[in-house]
């Protein structure tokens, strides 16, 4: 499947397929400039966004004190890209993201995916619409009780998959995520990488057409990491799936996401492409972030001799 | 034999004597039955009620805080009794039940009145133990409640349920040998009758012996049984 959004650096151009002022191009004279100032083409058909959230508040109260989370957040995701949406912690960007399966419960706003109005749905669609959707976690949330193999056939089970199909589902998952002579283990005895591995093929066995990577990565080592991502990388590829990456690792952003967001303080505050964002920041936190990140590719350049 | 005219190592030595056994043995037998049958009627309600406290807790699956704040006061209400004066308290409920207010069966009513808060407790205490991002996964799966509760809340947390059970399984038994002072037989009867009304120190000491071995049995089992569970999850 051809990567959404596909850019070519030959050309010096970008080629958009959504709403482009969303995302900081800007029209001058029937021609479009990406946020850096380069000139670049830009399909104004506007494709149907696979996730869209429209103005969305979340409030929480605790000790009498309202926290304010999100404060009106638009964001759209196009169906079978890479979004990563990064932020500082207690920017809302977990918030966020369990608003979209409805783990929590926006204050006002919409939330859209492929068409379904997540916020209205009845709690037994609520559940069908669940299964669709994927989600894996910074710290893995295995059932520790279960084998490999049951942590992956669960969501299988919980829909009443018969059996056989359910077997060579398993079977098909755990070899996507290089998982297939682990499944007798228990999740207690595997590594940090093998374990969101677990997580992976557990979010993926139900063929979702969305997976929330809710800091998936942050709790690994730098190689590990890497090998995630990979992995995260490849099945996009493979099965077109959509993903939205929350994070607050810039490596990860730059090494797998096409299109990015900067949520600061329950805003996004910036949103377009990874490179343009990092070269042009126009916000403190995009900032701050290419700043870090730059240092941070510098000292691996000295390294081995070429960061991610 | 007794300690007031006896010295203590003779009294020890006799505490082994043949018939002196011979009528404890049956008095280990009703300890052992109460203990067995109270414990299950504990571990059912006891794990119903602690999953009902977990699920209607304000921050749980189904938050219902009328019934939460109700079980809740019930749970402390039963709590706060003594264990003697729940056993005189149940003396009408047993006679309501069995027709009579005395023997191993009425017994089993107040124990079980008043062990079934506490491990309600404990399950309680257990079940919030697991990692909220457990059943936050759960969720984004689309699993039910039902299904949370019977297939990741429980099996998570077997190992601690069984330690806890343990617990709650020691303090029945410490409550059969009080409920033998009012007529309940066992082991507590036993000490009571011949160790406290007639100074028989022998009958006495093998009581305590019996007493203490059960108790230690019962604790090496549940301690076994929940490292051979954690140690197949490959959790230690």
């Amino acid at each position: 499947m051809k990567p959404v959004g596909a850019r070519s650096d030959k050309l010096r151009a970008v080629r958009l397929y959504f709403l482009p002022e969303q995302y900081g191009e800007t029209k001058k004279g029937g021609i479009w400039y990406a946020g850096g100032g380069r000139k670049c083409h830009v399909t104004e058909k506007p494709m149907d966004d696979y996730i869209k959230i429209v103005d969305l508040y979340k409030t929480y109260h605790a000790h009498g004190a309202a926290l304010h989370v999100l404060k009106g957040v638009d964001l759209s995701v196009r169906k079978g890209e890479i979004f990563g949406i990064i932020g500082f912690s207690g920017a809302g960007k977990s918030t966020l993201a369990r608003c979209i399966n409805r783990l929590e419960a926006p204050d006002s706003g919409e939330v859209l995916v492929g068409g379904t109005d997540i916020l209205r749905l009845s709690k037994g669609d609520l559940l069908k619409e669940r299964r669709k959707i994927g989600m894996i976690f910074q710290t893995f949330n295995l059932f520790e009780a279960k084998t490999v193999y049951k942590n992956i056939s669960y969501p299988l089970e919980i829909s009443g998959v018969p059996k056989k199909e359910l077997r060579q589902r398993v079977e098909e998952t755990a070899e996507l995520v290089g998982l297939a002579d682990k499944l007798k283990a228990y999740p207690g005895g595997l590594s940090g990488g093998q374990k969101q591995r677990v997580g992976i093929a557990r979010a993926l066995v139900n063929k979702p057409d969305l997976l929330l990577s809710d800091e998936a990565t942050s709790a690994l080592d730098p190689q590990t990491t890497l090998q995630i991502l990979e992995l995260l990388k490849e099945i996009n590829k493979v099965t077109g799936i959509t993903i939205l990456m929350i994070t607050h690792e810039l490596d990860a952003i730059k090494y797998a996401c096409e299109r990015m967001a900067v949520l600061e303080d329950g805003v996004i505050i910036e949103s377009g492409f990874v490179r343009d964002i990092f070269n042009n920041p126009h916000s403190r936190t995009g900032e701050l972030f290419a700043k870090v990140f730059f240092e941070f590719q510098r000292s691996l350049n000295l390294v081995d001799g070429g960061g991610i | 034999m007794s300690l007031l005219n006896t010295p203590l190592w003779e009294v020890i030595k006799g505490s082994f004597a043949a018939e002196i056994w011979q009528r404890i043995s049956p008095a280990i037998l009703e300890t052992l039955y109460m203990t067995a049958l109270s414990s299950a009627i504990m571990l059912v309600f006891g794990l119903a009620l602690g999953i009902l406290l977990t699920v209607t807790n304000p921050d749980g699956l189904v938050p219902l805080k009328p019934l939460y704040s109700g079980a809740g006061w019930l749970i402390n209400c039963l709590r706060s009794l003594p264990q003697m004066i729940m056993i005189i308290l149940m003396i009408p409920v047993a006679r309501l039940f069995f027709g009579k207010s005395y023997g191993t069966n009425a017994c089993i009513i107040a124990v079980a009145a008043s062990c079934i808060p506490m491990y309600a407790r404990i399950v309680e205490s257990s079940l919030l133990e697991i990692g909220k991002g457990k059943v936050e996964a759960a969720k984004s799966i689309g699993s039910t409640n039902l299904q949370i509760i019977f297939r990741v809340l429980l099996p998570e947390t077997i190992p601690s349920l069984v330690r806890g059970f343990t617990v709650a399984v020691i303090a029945v038994i410490s409550m059969t040998a009080l409920a033998g002072m009012f007529g309940a037989g066992g082991i507590g009867d036993i000490a009571v009758r011949f160790g406290y009304q007639r100074f028989q120190h022998d009958m006495l000491f093998a009581a305590v012996y019996v007493l203490i071995i059960l108790v230690q049995l019962v604790q090496f089992s549940g301690d076994f049984a929940s490292r051979q569970i954690l140690k197949k999850r490959n959790l230690i």
